[in-house]
């Protein structure tokens, strides 16, 4: 794959991802400012949230658009603002993606069966 | 040459955006990692919830919802300014951008104190 059609397909799923993740936040900012309001506990998110295929649905595909996306961007960050190559910024943060998806699907996955689910 | 594009909204958009991104991108482990003590034990997570309730790191989430706001609304106004049609008017689009982020950071902020 030659350097122009890589760089496109990045910045489209950059594009992509932007949009997904755009939907997600909104919901994220409104559940955050309501959950908030009762302080949160281990039992309250839990609860909320633990079992449920809907909610389960939607942060894997909220980490996912975010591995996607933290990434493409931090590459950009890297291979402009230091003297850093291209492919060891796309190295880098290609590591960094596969490091937020283990960790974030790790945290909803078992925070799912926690609440029963699974 | 003086640098001139800095006097452009424009140009601090672009370094908003920039900035809660890098900033954003180095919290989600954390946050992962953080939501991933419940797993554990849930004892430990529930002293760490007990820690953001108090002011200054209720302070600090806020600037993180503003970040989070800032990053949406500014990601927001590009995809209008790469997908849609030129319009004028970029700078009441900042305007708004910037206006929304605080507005959510706010509302975090009188909900959780």
């Amino acid at each position: 794959m030659s350097d122009a059609r890589a760089e496109t397909r990045l910045w489209l799923a950059q594009r992509i991802s932007a949009a997904v993740l755009a939907v997600c936040v909104v919901v994220h900012l409104a559940t955050m400012v309501a959950a908030v309001q009762g302080g949160l506990t281990t039992a309250e998110i839990v609860g909320r949230v633990g079992g449920n295929v809907g909610w389960l649905s939607f942060y894997g595909l909220f980490i996912l658009a975010a591995a996607v996306h933290a990434p493409i961007g931090i590459r950009s960050v890297l291979s402009e603002m230091t003297q850093m190559s291209k492919e060891r910024a796309g190295l880098l943060a290609g590591i960094f993606g596969l490091f937020l998806a283990v960790l974030g699907f790790r945290a909803v996955l078992g925070i799912y069966q926690l609440g029963g689910g699974g | 040459m003086k640098a001139g594009y800095r006097d452009h909204p424009a140009y601090w958009a672009f370094v908003l955006h920039r900035v809660s991104g890098v900033v954003l991108a180095l919290f989600l482990p954390v946050h992962f990692y953080v939501l991933g003590l419940a797993l554990d034990d849930a004892s430990v997570l529930d002293g760490f919830l007990a820690w953001t309730e108090s002011a200054p790191v209720a302070f600090a989430e806020a600037g993180l919802v503003v970040l989070l706001a800032a990053h949406l609304t500014g990601g927001l106004r590009l995809l209008a300014v790469e997908f849609l049609p030129w319009r004028d008017g970029q700078k009441s689009l900042i305007a708004i951008a910037g206006g929304v982020s605080l507005c959510a950071g706010l509302m975090f902020l009188l909900n959780a104190t």
